[in-house]
């Protein structure tokens, strides 16, 4: 087994590896998976140079927290509706809802460029944003929890005279919270890594995100044969979520477990 | 006042009244507001792009003009008779057919491997995780060098042990292959995840009393293990099946459909026509196949969804 895994892990090994070497070239060194040199960060300030990978972060977080804001409240709403309220075509608009998870955005990037342009979007950040707006999946896992916690809790609040906002804000959230912060991970990551969408909406360099910089990084280096650079590059997009994978591992296993689908 | 127009009482008995009246419509119209936020985005991103779609494919957009003709099943012909088009259902269905079959089986025996809580064992999963978290982006770019030809990991260590690699992503007759490995690598780890819970709810008395009767290791695998897995099973074909038709990022990066559309999997035909050829009849028609795909993908899995969801969480 630990063979297998030192097998699955050597991309990322490699990665490590040239990203610190010092002659970056095409020698034929450069695939060793060995270290027999002395550190540098040079690959890295090339790296950064090449891209403006300031401008890329803070676009790929515009755009990842930016959804994952709006869909804390789309899903908080539409969650509290299903677990807690009574309507007409309840069950049926939930079926609605679910469609969204099988439906899943990539296969609708023809008609949905054609609404992004129609809205004005086309070229913007929100425009990347919109359609993830609002997650079934989201809306799924917050109904399921607002289920399991026992209506006493509301009912004293109620009594107090809280509205509904009240109860939701004070009460049902703060208890939702390992899974507010399970759907969390989920989305970001997702959304961190989108590539498809974003490549088909933003049309300029000013609104790059980190996956199209990489992309373009990495055709660009096909003729240059910056390896070393190319595997800084990528060490650096991925940074991010090896550091958040480090601090919340546990949560990412279980909000893997749970979520199936992406956020 | 039309309440003074119609000489009914004064307003000041009608206030009560009226507050219950309004607060029992916003009782029954607060469901419908908080779902309004979500339904409202639904309705644009998902439900109106389906009918756009398939509006579309049925129609064709007059040069210079906003308007379009309706030509009925014209772009769903084209669509037939582009061979390009043809040879990236044929590619994706041989995509599906072995990185689906082959990331659950790792998936399935990675789990085994390492469904006993221990420090070492949580690191291994977490390695073997780790390929599903990164950006398939990131993946190809570190795959764009590993495949180099001659110079590459992948043929300086099989130069090593004495054997020539090949033009891993140049040869048409490789390529697709080549894909299916960076597919494989990335996923396993990620079904890996849900057969070790379904592993966790396995009852072990079933076990023992198996291997008390004498039933070897193979045995137990193939008559009580992987039966019992089976929600769990489906649960992650879906996903895998979703996968196989939803990501291209790698060959966007690596082949762009090439060497001669040997890489061209459905989405990146479709990209290739709206993004390159702005060919909007055949990219809608397309679209509309791989959303009727899934739209039957989902009426069969329900479910097996459900049951499979569960065992999962």
């Amino acid at each position: 087994m630990l063979a297998v895994v030192f097998l699955w892990s050597t991309p990322f090994l490699w990665m490590l590896v040239a990203s610190f070497r010092p002659d970056a070239g095409a020698g034929i060194g450069m695939a060793s998976l060995v270290p027999d040199y002395k550190p540098t960060l040079r690959n890295f300030a090339d790296a950064l140079e090449s891209g403006d990978f300031a401008l890329y972060y803070l676009n790929t977080a515009i755009v990842a927290f930016g959804i994952l804001a709006a869909q804390i409240v789309t899903i908080s709403l539409a969650g509290y509706a299903f677990a807690r309220l009574s309507f007409p075509g309840r069950d049926l608009i939930f079926y609605l809802f679910l469609l969204q998870l099988m439906l899943v955005p990539p296969v609708l990037i023809v008609p949905n460029l054609r609404t992004v342009v129609d809205l004005g979007l086309y070229g913007s950040l929100l425009g990347v944003m919109a359609p993830y707006f609002a997650s079934a999946f989201g809306t799924f896992l917050m109904r399921q929890t607002f289920r399991q916690i026992p209506r006493d809790f509301e009912e004293a609040a109620v009594i107090d005279g809280a509205h509904w906002w009240q109860t939701l804000w004070h009460v049902l959230l703060p208890m939702a919270k390992p899974a507010l912060v399970a759907f969390s991970l989920v989305s970001l990551m997702a959304h961190w890594n989108e590539f498809l969408w974003p490549l088909m909406v933003l049309n300029e360099p000013r609104t790059q995100t980190l996956t199209i910089g990489l992309a373009s990084f990495a055709l660009g280096s096909e003729g240059g044969k910056e390896w070393g650079v190319l595997a800084a590059g990528t060490l650096l997009v991925m940074f991010p979520l090896l550091a958040l994978f480090a601090v919340f591992q546990r949560q990412f296993v279980d909000s893997f477990m749970f979520s199936g689908l992406k956020g | 006042m039309s309440s003074i127009a119609t000489g009914a009482p004064p307003l000041d008995d009608l206030r009560p009244v009226r507050r219950l009246a309004r607060r029992r419509l916003g009782r029954r119209a607060l469901p419908f507001i908080l779902l309004t936020p979500s339904l409202l985005l639904l309705a644009a991103f998902t439900y109106l792009p389906v009918v756009r779609v398939i509006w579309d494919s049925l129609h064709e957009q007059i040069h210079g003009s906003r308007e379009s003709l309706f030509v009925g099943l014209k772009n769903y012909i084209g669509l037939f008779s582009d061979a390009a088009f043809l040879q990236s259902v044929v590619n994706n269905l041989l995509y599906a057919a072995t990185t689906v079959p082959i990331s659950m089986a790792l998936g399935l025996l990675f789990a085994l491997a390492l469904q006993h809580s221990s420090r070492f064992n949580s690191v291994m999963r977490a390695l073997l995780l780790f390929p599903s978290m990164v950006p398939l982006v990131a993946a190809a770019s570190l795959f764009f060098f590993i495949f180099l030809p001659g110079v590459g990991l992948f043929d300086y260590y099989l130069a090593k042990i004495g054997l020539r690699g090949a033009n891993w992503l140049g040869n048409p007759d490789i390529a697709l292959w080549s894909l299916v490995g960076i597919t494989v690598w990335k996923n396993a780890g990620y079904y890996m995840l849900f057969y070790l819970a379904g592993l966790q709810t396995m009852p072990g008395e079933v076990l023992e009393a198996a291997t008390i009767d004498g039933a070897n290791g193979w045995q137990r695998l193939r008559h009580i293990i992987v039966p019992l897995l089976a929600p769990t099973t489906a649960f992650v074909l879906v996903i895998a099946l979703i996968n196989a038709l939803t990501q291209v990022d790698h060959v966007i990066v690596l082949t762009k459909g090439g060497p001669s559309n040997a890489t061209k999997l459905v989405l990146y035909y479709i990209f290739e026509q709206a993004a390159e050829n702005f060919a909007a009849g055949k990219a809608a028609a397309a679209s509309v196949l791989s959303v009727g795909f899934l739209l039957a993908l989902s009426v069969v899995s329900l479910k097996t969804m459900e049951r499979g969801s569960h065992a999962a969480s």
